[in-house]
């Protein structure tokens, strides 16, 4: 690919219905892409509206304002459109859109961006509406055309017919016509029980360039006279440049230049590997006099000196401190400390930018705020907003990474591009010790639990405290990092649940399923543990407090059911059970544990029941589920990121921040509640449940609760 | 100056010696499907057939493939390739897709050595191979349907 190319395939569209803003632009390459369409859409291909383009071959191609990286949303938005454009699943296509933050909006933020499993719940109504609008509009154009009254024509399968008369056509002969009609203002939606392909499982949109080697990705896309940009980091959070000699760096075979930018030093070469080798030369020393040089001991033993301290408010119902004076009662007290967690999606961060003629640029990055990105670069390359256009590529996963306020990563990379005359296009790339080591975490926290059981065996009391960093920023209560347990779904009469925030120098971020990650395994570990000392069985001990939560319960039966709850177990192993909502979907997990052979828990067998309303396409949800559950797992059993003595980052790559692999990932069965609610997402909710699942079946197995994460360390200490 | 064989035909490469044939590959050849992950052959994106064994590319120097036929997912081809390929379009077993040439050439060169394989087979072979969705359910499936189907 060359930029004449790029520039060749810029064109700008026009709505014939007048819904359409915005700009289709992509590189050439992406004609061989997964769905063999140019990303933003073929610009010859007519516009039905925003999200909706047909070609004269029948094409019917959806414009996702979400990001694909494997959640589904390609997939899951042409459903949408294609149900009730009655359109067949063989003609679907779908690229990403352009970056609009008001068109492409998602309706929960008001913004552009993917995230919180929101992509099929907040586009439900809006791409179904997107295709009853396109259908429409092609009926009135077939019935023009064909001059017969509209409401004598249907639509299946992609095929317009008018019965009377014997004529019919694909969608593509009046896709042109179509287009230029005014738009229904309210267009009819079906009934969901006429749905043909909404609750199938249809084979997903990106499949096929994925397992060919012809998906594109960011990292992929290669212009001549690319020039390749990687930047030193420091090994401290918070540490800046002193100074730095280059001399060797310079020496390299390849290597262009060498720049220092805000967040270190940036070396510019021909390849990949001469930037590589150039950054590996070069002599840097590192100002540490605001750097974070307390190790993960020390900041855990910080944290948990705020726990006697009064904290920030999130729940008081009944009386906590009096139901623990109360007289003849137990207590079970834990402390529970969740590490820093990298996401370590498989494709590092990578942005590529190219100057066009006109001085505009153009910024191919996996965004999954792209606007936000648009508006943070265009600063820093002192450009007019409308000058910068971020093409969104698929992204090799992401796990929250991409997501983030100010667009931090962007900012790096767009300073060194700046830094550059702009004559040549430029790719920044971190590698895996850059990811590992860069921050935008899920922060540390620390739990601590109380709770009382009276005589009659009912917990009366339940106080949490929960300490660590706000990733939202905020100085005050910070609502994801109690979620999941100031709503706690069992009914006890005294909850008490507050939190501290710690500022740190290390960035925090979202990381699949937020603050479910670590609320989830403290309250699932701790009821299940107060069970124990009850004597209730774990799901009917959880069942008689979820009277008022009739989907957490629905799952946890289904759940228990799938998995036989109650039946003999191998003899070695022992099960566990977890139920947590997130986002709005219900996910019942049970779980089958041994002893591995390294002393640390070995899975065999997850059994997930998942409620997330209507089901739009039961393969993607399994598949996320499947996905959750291994992510989840790989967490709890082996990571972490930490400090030590001093404050430098310990990990740095696959060998020491392990991922889970295949010789350890359990046979995962997924069974969907069947429901008519309004859909929820499925990218995070597979993931909170497995880790106290396997915790409450290691401490039934071995009598060891798990206290401290990842269990790998408890075992090998 | 290197010459190899890529995807069956004859390449040379005279650039600097210690570049790994993972960016020989990507930055020169520009084929993509092969991708970078970790660098230190952790992690199994970047694999390829090297006189028909899987080899980690980023840990292959260019200078030490002299006279060595290279295959990518791009040129990969026979029978295993397509029932693999086949299968694991039939389980939709991508994800993000970033791992997934990496994945199909380990279980190409299973297959090849191993038509029947039992799942400890699969775990010695793909154990190298990191998928962050943890599509390896899927993986495990789709290596035994192309197993079945070979055998078809």
């Amino acid at each position: 690919m060359t930029i004449q190319d790029i520039n060749t395939t810029r064109r700008g569209f026009i709505a014939g219905s007048g819904l359409v803003i915005g700009v289709a632009i992509a590189p050439k390459m992406l004609s061989a892409a997964p769905t063999g369409v140019h990303a933003g859409g073929d610009p010859a291909l007519a516009p039905m509206n925003a999200f909706v383009k047909i070609g004269t071959d029948d094409t019917v191609t959806v414009l996702s304002k979400h990001i694909e990286f494997g959640q589904g949303p390609f997939t899951g938005l042409a459903t949408l459109v294609a149900e009730e454009l009655d359109a067949d699943w063989s003609q679907m296509r779908a690229v990403h859109s352009p970056t609009d933050n008001k068109v492409y909006a998602n309706l929960m933020f008001g913004l552009q961006g993917t995230g919180g499993s929101s992509s099929i719940a907040n586009a439900y109504e809006q791409m179904r509406k997107a295709g009853a609008t396109a259908r429409a509009m092609l009926v009135v154009a077939a019935a023009n055309e064909w001059k017969v009254p509209a409401s004598q024509i249907t639509v299946q399968k992609g095929r317009i017919k008018h019965a009377a008369s014997g004529k019919e056509s694909g969608f593509g002969a009046f896709a042109e016509k179509a287009a230029r009609l005014t738009p229904p203002a309210e267009p009819k939606l079906k009934d969901p029980k006429d749905f043909v392909l909404i609750g199938t499982d249809l084979p997903k949109l990106d499949t096929h360039g994925k397992t060919n080697g012809t998906a594109i990705f960011t990292l992929d896309i290669t212009p001549n006279n690319l020039l390749i940009a990687v930047v030193a980091h420091p090994e401290h959070f918070g540490a800046t440049v002193k100074s730095f000699n280059d001399a060797e760096a310079r020496k390299v075979q390849g290597v262009v230049d060498v720049k220092q930018v805000p967040s270190g030093i940036a070396v510019y070469a021909d390849n990949t590997f001469a930037a590589l080798k150039g950054r590996d030369a070069l002599s840097i020393e590192w100002d540490l006099s605001k750097a974070e040089t307390r190790s993960s001991e020390e900041l855990s033993a910080d944290y948990r000196k705020l726990f006697g301290e009064k904290g920030l408010e999130a729940t008081n119902n009944g009386n906590v401190d009096n139901a623990f004076k109360a007289p003849g009662l137990q207590t079970v007290e834990a402390e529970i400390v969740f590490p820093f967690l990298a996401h370590a999606p498989m494709e590092p961060l990578d942005a590529v930018f190219i100057k066009a003629d006109d001085g505009s640029v153009d910024i191919y990055n996996g965004a999954q705020f792209p606007g936000m990105d648009q508006e943070v670069a265009a600063k820093i390359l002192g450009l007019d907003q409308s000058k910068v256009r971020v093409n969104t590529q698929l992204a090799g996963g992401s796990f929250g990474r991409k997501a983030q306020f100010g667009s931090p990563y962007i900012q790096e990379a767009a300073a060194v591009y700046a830094a550059t005359d702009r004559s040549r296009p430029l790719k920044h790339m971190w590698t895996r010790e850059d990811d590992i080591r860069g921050g935008y975490y899920r922060p540390m926290y620390a739990h601590r639990m109380r709770g009382a059981i009276n005589a009659q065996g009912q917990i009366t009391a339940w106080e949490q405290v929960i300490v660590g960093q706000s990733i939202m920023g905020k100085a005050d209560l910070d609502p994801t990092s109690v979620e999941g347990a100031s709503n706690l779904p069992y009914t006890i009469p005294n909850l008490k649940v507050s939190a501290h925030n710690v500022q740190l120098a290390i960035p925090p971020l979202w990381w699949r399923s937020v603050g479910h990650t670590h609320t989830g395994f403290a309250v699932e570990t701790f009821v299940d543990e107060l069970f124990q000392k009850i004597g209730k069985d774990p799901v009917e001990g959880r069942l008689a407090l979820l009277g008022e939560k009739p989907r957490h319960a629905g799952v946890l039966k289904k759940a228990a059911e799938m998995a036989n709850w109650g039946s003999p177990v191998p003899e070695g192993r022992a099960r566990g059970v977890a139920v947590v909502e997130s986002f709005g979907t219900f996910v019942g997990q049970v779980v089958e544990v041994s002893v591995g052979p390294e002393g640390a828990p070995r899975v065999h067998k997850v059994w997930v029941a998942v409620d997330c309303g209507v089901a739009v396409n039961p393969n993607v949800i399994k598949a996320q589920m499947e996905g959750g559950v291994g992510y989840g797992l790989g967490a709890v059993l082996f990571d972490a990121v930490t400090l030590a003595k001093g404050g430098k980052i310990v990990q740095s790559n696959f060998h020491d921040y392990r991922s889970i692999r295949i010789n350890e990932m359990p046979d995962v069965a997924v069974e969907i509640i069947k429901s008519s609610e309004k859909p929820s997402g499925v990218g995070e909710p597979g993931v909170p449940p497995v880790g106290p699942a396997v915790a409450n079946a290691w401490r039934h197995l071995t009598g060891a609760p798990v206290r401290q994460l990842p269990i790998v360390n408890i075992v090998s200490a | 100056m290197v010459t190899f064989t890529l995807n069956g035909q004859e390449r040379t490469f005279d650039g600097d010696p210690d570049t790994p044939l993972l960016w020989v590959i990507r930055d020169f050849e520009k084929l993509t499907g092969t991708k970078y992950g970790c660098g230190v052959a952790q992690c199994g994106a970047c694999t390829v057939h090297l006189d028909g064994m899987p080899r980690r590319s980023c840990v292959t120097t260019i200078a030490t493939i002299e006279g060595s036929e290279v295959v990518t997912i791009e040129g990969v081809s026979g029978t295993e390739a397509d029932a693999v390929k086949t299968a694991w379009t039939g389980l939709d077993v991508p994800q993000c897709g970033y791992c997934q040439s990496g994945q199909i050439m380990s279980a190409v060169a299973l297959l090849q050595m191993v038509p029947k394989p039992t799942d400890a087979d699969i775990d010695g072979a793909m154990a190298g191979n990191i998928c962050r969705c943890a599509t390896y359910h899927r993986i495990r499936a789709a290596i035994h349907n192309a197993a079945s189907a070979m055998e078809g």
